[in-house]
């Protein structure tokens, strides 16, 4: 009969050969992006497939949010007799919180998941050994271009996420109680400082290192044909939320820390 | 009594008239988990010369090609392109040695997202950022004419046969102008005629560009046609090497068995 200690030895190797795994690609990727000759015509075609692409998505999934706190928050608002807070309350709620996490969520989804069957289509055909037997170098074309394109539209589409979350929150507000749209933003804004809403927003370059990261690593290291794209699919949106969660409580703590 | 697997790994000799092989192989050691494919296998190939590297599926012919392209590791051996051992090299500086070298996948391994005269452009848009669009484009023309696809420029992958994009990942191939050109199957799972024709093309473009060339293939018959001498292997060693009337007139069992089945 193995011994509980046997039989947890395979998962707990696993889970530090997947880390070490994960290192070693970045250490690759890394090296391979900030060494010439660099992709600028696929960089900016991945620029498109996460920003303008998402783009649509993250819109309807801000609008929603915009509507649920709304409703939620005036709700509980009422109860303490503080209506006058809600302007502010949506705001900091969706700036400082939902936003990000929701944009990252999604795209982590739709980009995770995308990047993770792309790539690992490509590997199971042979394509990825193809680019680099051309002597191409597939980490500087393929992950870094698609890494870097996560980072830099994250903190784009959480704007877009922002803003429409704020105007369809204000608009939900509006309908029960009438309110200008300039007085709920000056209202919301009152008193906000660099710190309260920048660093959030700019957390979410972060979101991208890890969606992008995970995607990438899953899809590149595929085996096992239609089976292992699936697989590689589900485990870039799978560890890209878990793990995207988990750099958010330290990314919080960060910015409490380093932006009062 | 001694059989075909205790002969020595063969001693890699510069040819005859002096020069050193632009491949050479020596001792090659690869191991899979616990399975040894390839077991001390020494190869060498000269410019302008074809050697044909045959044997049953699954003794190792393709992780041979592979080892030499650089796309896996080997476990013990050198392979040695141009007299310099790429064992070990890093990925930048094995792509140099790339650039010299034309590998021909099993399946084409054709980019799925890109027309076949973006697939064929592919190598040159990368290395060859001195062409024009227009000296690009023309290159691409005159490739895909020489593998007779020549109207078939803004297909997709998906809308040609195995044949066709085989030829295509032949014309991809070459848009370097390579000196070693590495050939996997190249005509596994096609019909008799286009084999003949994927021979006969491969024929002409060794005339042409005189391409140290390895082919790997269990076809014997279009072994015959295209290569120089023929190694053969067998539990990850060679059997045999040499032209093929030295494998007809070889006593050796597995050397008669596998000329008798082919």
């Amino acid at each position: 009969m193995p011994s509980v200690a046997g039989s947890a030895a395979g998962p707990v190797n696993g889970f530090f050969e997947w880390f070490g795994s994960l290192g070693i690609f970045s250490w690759q990727v890394l090296k391979a992006a900030v060494t010439p000759p660099y992709e600028w015509r696929e960089l900016i075609r991945q620029l498109d497939e996460v920003g303008s692409k998402s783009l649509s998505l993250v819109v309807m999934a801000g609008a929603a949010i915009g509507v649920i706190i709304s409703l939620e928050a005036r709700y509980s608002l009422s109860r303490f007799g503080a209506k006058s807070m809600f302007p502010s309350t949506l705001v900091y709620s969706v700036i400082q919180v939902m936003g990000p996490i929701i944009t990252g969520l999604v795209v982590s989804g739709r980009v995770g998941a995308g990047i993770g069957a792309e790539l690992a289509s490509m590997k199971v055909t042979e394509q990825i050994d193809a680019i680099e037997a051309s002597a191409i170098n597939p980490y500087r074309l393929l992950a870094a271009t698609r890494i870097l394109a996560c980072i830099l539209m994250l903190p784009l589409l959480t704007l877009a996420t922002d803003a429409c979350a704020l105007v369809t929150g204000w608009f939900a507000q509006n309908l029960v109680e009438p309110l200008s749209f300039h007085q709920f933003i000056s209202s919301g804004f009152n008193g906000a400082t660099f710190n309260a809403f920048l660093p959030p927003t700019f957390k979410t370059a972060m979101y991208g290192l890890v969606i992008g990261l995970i995607a990438c690593y899953e899809g590149m290291r595929t085996r096992g044909g239609a089976e292992g794209v699936g697989r590689a699919a589900t485990n870039s949106v799978v560890l890209g939320s878990l793990f995207l969660i988990l750099s958010d409580v330290v990314l919080v703590k960060f910015i409490l820390v380093f932006f009062p | 009594m001694a059989t075909a697997y205790d002969i020595p790994a063969k001693q890699v000799e510069p040819e005859q008239d002096g020069r050193a092989p632009v491949v050479a192989v020596e001792n090659l050691r690869k191991t899979f988990a616990s399975h040894t494919v390839l077991n001390g296998i020494s190869l060498s190939v000269g410019r302008g010369e074809t050697l044909a590297v045959l044997g049953r599926s699954g003794t190792g012919k393709s992780v041979l090609l592979r080892l030499i392209i650089g796309l896996e590791t080997p476990d013990s051996g050198s392979i040695r392109i141009h007299g310099q051992d790429i064992a070990g090299l890093a990925l930048d500086r094995m792509g140099e040695i790339r650039k010299k070298m034309g590998f021909l996948f099993q399946h084409a391994a054709l980019y799925d997202s890109l027309t076949v005269g973006e697939n064929v452009a592919f190598p040159l848009v990368h290395h060859r950022r001195d062409m024009s669009k227009s000296e690009r484009g023309d290159r691409v023309k005159q490739l895909l004419a020489e593998v007779g696809m020549k109207g078939d420029l803004d297909k997709m992958p998906s809308d040609i046969s195995g044949g066709m994009q085989k030829r295509v990942g032949l014309a991809r191939a070459l848009a370097l102008e390579p000196e070693i050109l590495l050939l996997d199957e190249p005509t596994a799972g096609l019909d008799p005629i286009s084999s003949g024709e994927i021979d006969d093309l491969i024929l002409m473009l060794q005339r042409e560009r005189q391409m140290a060339s390895i082919v790997v293939t269990h076809d014997l018959h279009s072994a015959r046609t295209i290569a120089d001498r023929l190694a053969l292997l067998d539990k990850g060693k060679v059997v045999i090497e040499g032209r093929f009337e030295d494998l007809q007139q070889s006593d050796i069992g597995f050397v008669k068995e596998f000329l008798k089945q082919s």
